[in-house]
């Protein structure tokens, strides 16, 4: 069996202060996957991908890349690695070719080896009317491609993506999922992505791993992970406005606002059943969609039902320390 | 990495380091030029005409190699202190952090990149002076081989320098309150022959004196200290340097959470 291209045991970090970021984590990614790394803010995704990339040292456990042990040879697992982080981390009086030529100078390679692959990554990620000026000249959303070129100079098989398409507008992140598939379909790239946009996560990845409080909550692939999703929330747009929210056999309603309905649906229900008692009601539903994402509401389930047993736990180990 | 891959790296970053001093030349090239030359109009011309000779040798001519070892040692130390900072504010360390290239390469990188801006600037006011006296050089590989060594020892103390810097201020504490001092209690203007003895013991405390007398027996043939003594002294705390801030980058001091 192939080797994944991210093998991560027993991973754990614990900061100066004292913080349990990490408490033993395992996980695989397999080759050629386009795999999600979900968590709340300080759940211990970056802490997990910073340690993969040497940026944080590790304080237990064993990282693989593509079957090289980062304690064994280090460098050699970095030339299969391309690292676009959350925050921008490039000199900012730079000229933008000359940071991904510089980059790729760090792996080794020559100004005749980069320069072609520089040329194309600048034009395949619209960079390149920009590339003799400075990189503080960048949009928001070119500095991240930028990045992304910086991290792809070398032709890593696993590439990091922390957070790519934070504070980018609606069309350029579509064009930077298009990029992102197309790299991981044509190239074979393997792609670990953390986001905040679970739309994003559901749209590009196959699997997909929840963190929360330093620990995997689950890790299975997306689709399996939408079967799970037992009660979906929509929102009906009434034709005329109504005074309180109606009676329908089997369902919860809530009025939302005096032309909105929230509706839950639990698996094997039948809308028909609901348009079916409106109408006797003499109400007409004009529009309706899913009040959240849907992997965004199972993302959160899950986060709270860990946040609660967490919180158990900890009551739990107080009274017995009482 | 092989041989030839750790080349490139190494090239990469020491024209990196080369392109950023250059390109803000009216930061890091011009004012050590125009300082030392109103050194050398203030304290050798003006001054210097009354003071007469200074072992044997006019005063002007005495003060130019400690002007000289003066700008180098400043330059290279806090070329390599700001630069590396900057790297580290700015994030852009981590475009090497993550990469396969090996921490001495880093290490020699910085250094050899405040070596060519000390360097270069020792070369400017070498040739700012040739227009207040005539220089020659006693002893070329002396005079060479130490201001080579200074730079590169000053080199790596501003590395260290940056790696535990938390903030700007924290790269500038040193070159005022330690360099400048020491530079100016070094011998630049004056023989130590000149003090009372207790303070002439006190001098020899003083790391920068070695090198600026070891600088002017090159050039000069005239030194208050034993110039081999001096090289020795300087290459042993050139390699104790390099080993503890090749020491302090492994264990990721200031760099890695």
């Amino acid at each position: 069996m192939a080797e994944p291209a991210l093998s991560i045991r027993g991973l754990t970090k614990v900061y100066g202060n004292g913080f349990h970021a990490l408490k033993g984590i395992d996980l695989d990614v397999p080759e050629g996957d386009f795999f999600a790394l979900l968590g709340p803010n300080g759940a211990g995704k970056s802490t997990t991908l910073g340690i993969v990339c040497s940026l944080v040292q590790k304080t237990a456990g064993q990282v693989k890349i593509y079957g090289i042990d980062i304690d064994r040879d280090f460098a050699k697992a970095k030339y299969h690695l391309g690292v676009v982080p959350q925050e921008f981390n490039f000199s900012q009086f730079e000229k933008v070719e000359d940071i991904i030529l510089a980059q790729a100078g760090y792996y080794g390679l020559s100004l005749r080896q980069a320069k072609p692959r520089c040329d194309q990554l600048l034009k395949d990620l619209g960079l390149w009317d920009k590339r003799h000026g400075p990189a503080r000249m960048l949009s928001g959303g070119m500095k991240r491609r930028l990045m992304i070129a910086r991290a792809l100079i070398h032709r890593p098989r696993l590439l990091i993506l922390d957070e790519p398409t934070a504070g980018v507008d609606i069309e350029l992140r579509r064009s930077m999922w298009d990029y992102m598939r197309r790299i991981n379909r044509e190239e074979g790239t393997t792609i670990i992505l953390t986001t905040h946009y679970l739309e994003e996560a559901e749209s590009l990845c196959r699997n997909i791993a929840i963190i929360n409080h330093g620990e995997i909550v689950r890790n299975t692939s997306v689709r399996d992970l939408l079967t799970e999703l037992d009660t979906e929330t929509f929102l009906l747009d009434l034709a005329r406005p109504i005074v309180e929210a109606p009676r329908i056999e089997g369902f919860d309603v809530e009025k939302v606002d005096s032309a909105q309905l929230a509706l839950s649906v639990r698996k094997g229900q039948r809308l028909n059943d609901v348009f079916a008692q409106l109408s006797d009601q003499d109400m007409q539903v004009v529009s309706m969609r899913n009040r959240a994402n849907r992997l965004e509401e199972l993302f959160v389930s899950m986060v709270e039902g860990n946040n609660a047993k967490a919180e158990a736990k900890r009551a739990a180990q107080e009274e017995v320390r009482q | 990495m092989n041989p030839m891959q750790i080349l490139i790296s190494l090239w990469t970053l020491v024209v990196k380091e080369v392109r950023r001093f250059t390109r803000i030349w009216p930061q890091t090239l011009l004012p050590p030029s125009i300082t030392m030359t109103m050194y050398f109009i203030i304290f050798g011309n003006l001054i210097g005409s009354r003071i007469g000779e200074m072992d044997g040798i006019s005063y002007m001519a005495y003060i130019v190699p400690g002007l000289i070892m003066m700008s180098v040692i400043t330059n290279s130390y806090s070329n390599v202190a700001s630069s590396f900072f900057s790297n580290k504010f700015q994030r852009s360390v981590e475009e090497m952090m993550v990469s396969p290239m090996p921490n001495w390469v880093i290490l020699s990188g910085f250094v050899l990149g405040g070596m060519a801006r000390g360097l270069g600037v020792g070369l400017i006011v070498t040739l700012v002076s040739f227009f207040f006296t005539d220089l020659n050089i006693h002893h070329p590989l002396v005079t060479l081989g130490v201001v080579t060594m200074t730079a590169t020892l000053f080199s790596i103390g501003g590395f260290i320098n940056a790696l535990l810097a938390h903030k700007f201020d924290d790269i500038s504490i040193v070159p005022i309150f330690v360099l400048t001092p020491l530079t100016y209690l070094g011998g630049v203007f004056y023989s130590i022959n000149m003090l009372p003895e207790f303070w002439q013991s006190v001098s020899l405390a003083n790391p920068i004196l070695y090198m600026v007398n070891a600088f002017r027996y090159g050039i000069l043939g005239v030194s208050d200290i034993p110039v081999g003594g001096a090289l020795v002294a300087i290459a042993l705390f050139i390699v104790a340097f390099f080993v503890l801030a090749l020491w302090m980058l492994e264990r990721g001091k200031g760099i890695r959470s």
